[in-house]
């Protein structure tokens, strides 16, 4: 009778696993997406982008992988732009939905713990946005498409004290934000080490949910800093840039790819015209195929792709030729997806509208960097292009 | 010395923001012992709807800045005290006439709040607005220390509301009724006071200075989302709390305390410690006098 109940139950546990097997004609990728939260806009212009790649691929037949042509199925989750929800998300992703691979999240606050699931997990998780070293740091599965703090940091120094002749600086940054965080350490750091210890005059945070900065800001304005460094999200650095023109600030400011919103403009106004930030792309000015993305992108969502939009480009794009890289897919979802590993790992260079990337062994691009400049009419224009020694 | 007169400034425009909210707390809790958590919310709405009337006022109608600003303050007002008096008809009031005990009514609250939080995502999408600029703002720097005409205007307005509100309890015939309905509900609608009228009453002046508090908080920090009313909303429960909730000199004193501390805190410490260290104070205050500054000890709480 015991193992009569064993044979059943085993095979019960068979038929369910087989049922995604049957249905193996197409290809299931999951987004982890910001879709509401503090940051909306960058979930939206994520799933814009990969709806358009999913048209252009599903309308030419699908995706070819080892002969087949595939149907390509993306399932776009919301995480609210909270790391708890982007772990339950990713779970969801993995087990109930059974991806194949997942891109985002965007962030870093929700990348970091996302990746880590997605590492136990053992399935590829491409991050388009993240610039914190930690999301991909000793976890083979998780990839990403942007460049680095690391890198980016530098680019803000060494721009500032060419561009701003600045021998003094100030920073304001998001303390429950590892983006933010990290960011802000890594300038300071460096900014220090270039110009000398102290030469970084006020060193202040502040918390996602505030609106008034008027005490940081009154604190780092009476230091008299040649410009403030600001690696917030671009919804913060709104309020932050208006608020320090009201206490009186002048100066310049120098911000990071968080800005890099279509939304900024909107909510900051005429304050933010003339600001600098680094970025992973300028739209204003883009030449080859990322004008043509620019161009059909702005047509059919009535506005300029952001970074994150590109990105996401570019992340789904990697992800779809490790696919292919796998010269073929069993149907079995384990070992499907460690052939997506190995076919991550394969990609030795790739052609992105944000610029060529290589991955390094720790799952990092190798790619330049753009420092924008914001123009009267809210673009984001060409400044200078940075590229790694 | 400028530093500090003005962070001062800077902490009596941010306090004005707790005051404002906290007066509708502690009105509601005066007349009720009702913990109305979904006033936050409440402030929020009124912020959204300052959003709506001032950009139909403003590029539908095309009046001038300085008029829509003279018909946004009373529409505001009347729209935010509409949806507070709702809220009290559709939610609390039942609840109150089925006898259910009040922890019932609070967890009613925080629903309520959470529903408008949630409604407004589900009908306006997530994407933050831009408040419009409706007047001009000027700087002005008077030595070393600068402020703007909006911020003397907030200052200015949350002391005008708070002198109208205490001159309301104290000296006008619903204020008394205010007064006696709080220190007994059961006995005084014997005594001819209409019980619900008087609770209407109360919602309206709360809800209506959320809906102020809500227009300048909009025009001072022009960036609207669904949730901008759940954070400021608890710390101003907490400023009411540390006042001697029930006391509306108690919640106008509370709220600009708990702006300077969080204020000066940043001032002279790391920002970083800033909530760690003026939630601290906050608790000495409670631990050295638990009713609040202007409290009294009464036998029953929540």
């Amino acid at each position: 009778m015991k193992r009569l109940l064993t044979t059943l139950s085993i095979s019960c546990i068979a038929m369910i696993m087989a049922v995604p097997v049957i249905a193996a004609d197409t290809i299931k990728i999951g987004f982890n997406l910001e879709m509401t939260g503090d940051i909306p806009k960058v979930g939206e212009s994520s799933k814009f982008a990969a709806e358009m790649l999913k048209a252009d691929i599903n309308g030419a037949g699908g995706l070819e992988v080892g002969g087949k042509k595939y149907k390509l199925e993306f399932i776009y989750e919301d995480n609210e732009a909270k790391a708890e929800s982007a772990v339950t998300t990713t779970l969801k992703l993995i087990e109930k939905d059974e991806v194949l691979a997942m891109i985002g999240p965007n962030s870093t606050k929700q990348a970091i713990p996302a990746g880590q699931v997605a590492n136990d997990n053992e399935m590829v998780m491409i991050s388009p946005w993240s610039t914190n070293p930690d999301t991909t740091f000793n976890r083979p599965w998780v990839f990403r498409a942007a460049f680095l703090d690391s890198f980016q940091g530098p680019m803000a120094v060494n721009f500032a004290i060419k561009t701003f002749k600045a021998k003094t600086s100030a920073v304001l940054y998001d303390l429950s934000n590892d983006y933010s965080k990290g960011l802000a350490e890594v300038f300071k750091k460096l900014f220090e080490g270039k110009m000398g210890a102290g030469s970084v005059l006020a060193f202040e945070s502040h918390g996602t949910k505030d609106q008034d900065f008027s005490a940081q800001l009154t604190k780092i304005i009476a230091a008299k800093p040649d410009f403030i460094f600001l690696p917030d999200n671009y919804n913060q650095v709104a309020l932050i840039v208006k608020q320090a023109r009201q206490l009186g600030y002048k100066g310049e400011f120098m911000g990071s790819d968080a800005w890099g919103s279509s939304e900024l403009m909107t909510l900051c106004g005429k304050d933010c015209v003339g600001l600098h930030f680094s970025t992973h792309y300028a739209a204003a000015g883009a030449t080859g195929a990322t004008k043509e993305f620019i161009e059909r992108y702005k047509a059919k969502y009535s506005y300029t792709p952001d970074d994150v939009a590109a990105l996401t480009w570019d992340a789904t794009g990697v992800v779809l030729k490790a696919i292919q890289n796998t010269g073929g897919l069993t149907g079995k979802l384990k070992k499907d997806r460690k052939a997506i590993r190995a076919g991550m790992a394969a990609i030795t260079s790739f052609g992105g509208i944000t610029g060529n990337m290589k991955f390094n062994e720790q799952g990092d691009p190798i790619k330049c960097g753009v420092v924008v400049q914001i123009t009267k009419n809210g673009e984001f224009a060409f400044n200078e292009s940075i590229c790694p020694e | 010395m400028e530093n500090l007169v003005q962070n001062i400034i800077n902490a009596l425009q941010w306090g004005s923001f707790y005051a404002l909210i906290a007066l509708g707390y502690t009105l509601v809790y005066g007349v009720l012992t009702l913990i109305n958590f979904a006033h936050g919310d409440v402030f929020m709405v009124g912020a959204y709807i300052a959003f709506f009337s001032a950009t139909f006022l403003l590029t539908t109608l095309g009046l001038p800045g300085w008029i829509a600003l003279a018909l946004c303050i009373p529409l505001t007002m009347i729209l935010t005290a509409m949806v507070g008096v709702t809220l009290e008809r559709i939610a609390y009031r039942p609840l109150r006439n089925k006898g259910a005990h009040r922890l019932y009514v609070v967890i009613t609250a925080l629903m309520c709040g959470l529903i408008l939080e949630h409604a407004n995502l589900a009908i306006f999408g997530a994407s933050r607005k831009a408040f419009p600029p409706l007047i001009a703002e000027h700087v002005y720097t008077i030595g070393g220390v600068t402020f703007t005409n909006l911020k003397i205007a907030v200052i200015a307005t949350a002391f005008l509301a708070f002198m109208f509100l205490h001159w309301m309890v104290t000296k006008t015939r619903v204020g008394m009724a205010m007064r006696a309905i709080s220190y007994d509900k059961f006995a005084v609608p014997l005594l001819g006071i209409p019980l619900d009228q008087i609770i209407v009453v109360t919602f309206i002046l709360g809800s209506g200075f959320a809906g102020l508090a809500g227009l300048l908080f909009a025009m001072s920090y022009p960036v609207l989302e669904p949730y901008m009313g759940a954070l400021i909303g608890w710390k101003a429960f907490i400023a009411a709390v540390v006042g001697g909730i029930g006391d509306i000199r108690g919640a106008f004193l509370g709220g600009f305390l708990l702006g300077t501390v969080e204020i000066m805190v940043v001032a002279f410490f790391p920002s970083t410690y800033r909530d760690l260290i003026a939630f601290t104070v906050l608790l000495v205050i409670l631990t050295w006098k638990p009713t609040g500054l202007f409290g009294i000890a009464k036998t029953t709480k929540i």
